[in-house]
């Protein structure tokens, strides 16, 4: 259980502390309007430049070595669904660090799917 | 079509490949996780043994390739859209990973977890019909 809850706070606070990073990186690179391959490529190569990708990769990096450990101990159908914290970490986080608008629409769907989360998570056998 | 009606079809393509590959991923890191066993305990060497279990298992390394798919399209679609706005939207996901883990990996999943699942639909119908990018950015 203890082993379980770790993994658990790593997969959500880690994790979404790594995605909001990578967030900004590619926010400081732009809108993306070319879509072949090559041009992909140098974006993806822009982003593996900056700092900050790198400091969200790391981070969930880690989250992702604690997913593999949870998968290896609980279902897949209960894993995935009982991470869905993140979405509210991760509403939080892009209104708080990325100063985004989060309209209330947005809250209220976000809420229905973390109470939807919750469901599932209760729902555990 | 207008530039807002462009950023809502690319936005929502990127987002369907998203939610197709990453519950397929995620079945496959499940089911490889299973063969490689539980981790025993947090000593070094335990780690050490369990996670190069885990990396010598084709069916892991099928779903890490999935999960990168699904990790580039991310990555385009957070180059324009809200992060707030694409890591709801993209919780479809789990409604599938549940219908996968039910019917391929045979799982039993309650009837509770089942009405969860529905209301996690109905959430993705409500973020899905906000518009992905709002205009306070402002730097980090």
């Amino acid at each position: 259980m203890v082993t379980q809850s770790v993994f658990y706070i790593l997969i959500v606070f880690v994790g979404t502390g790594g995605e909001l990073c990578v967030s900004r990186a590619m926010k400081t690179i732009g809108e993306i309007t070319d879509f072949h391959p090559h041009a992909i490529a140098r974006v993806v190569g822009r982003a593996l430049a900056l700092p900050r990708m790198w400091m969200g990769i790391s981070l969930m990096a880690v989250a992702f070595f604690a997913l593999l450990g949870m998968l290896s101990l609980a279902k897949v159908s209960f894993v995935f669904p009982s991470t869905a914290l993140s979405y509210a970490v991760g509403a939080l986080g892009g209104k708080i660090f990325l100063h985004e608008r989060v309209t209330p629409q947005r809250w209220l769907g976000v809420a229905l799917v973390c109470v939807g989360v919750a469901l599932v998570f209760l729902g555990k056998r | 079509m207008t530039p807002s009606g462009g950023l809502h079809l690319k936005t929502t393509i990127l987002i369907l490949i998203m939610i197709s590959v990453a519950p397929l991923g995620d079945m496959f890191l499940g089911k490889g996780m299973k063969q490689v066993g539980a981790m025993g305990s947090w000593a070094p060497a335990n780690l050490f043994h369990f996670f190069f279990r885990a990396f010598t298992s084709g069916t892991v390394w099928l779903g890490i390739g999935l999960l990168l798919t699904f990790f580039v399209a991310y990555l385009l679609v957070l180059s324009w859209a809200d992060y707030s706005y694409v890591q709801p939207a993209s919780s479809a996901s789990y409604v599938l990973i549940a219908l996968l883990a039910h019917f391929v990996l045979r799982e039993g999943i309650s009837p509770i977890r089942w009405a969860g699942i529905a209301v996690i639909c109905l959430g993705v119908f409500v973020v899905g019909h906000t518009h992905p990018q709002t205009p306070e950015h402002h730097s980090w």
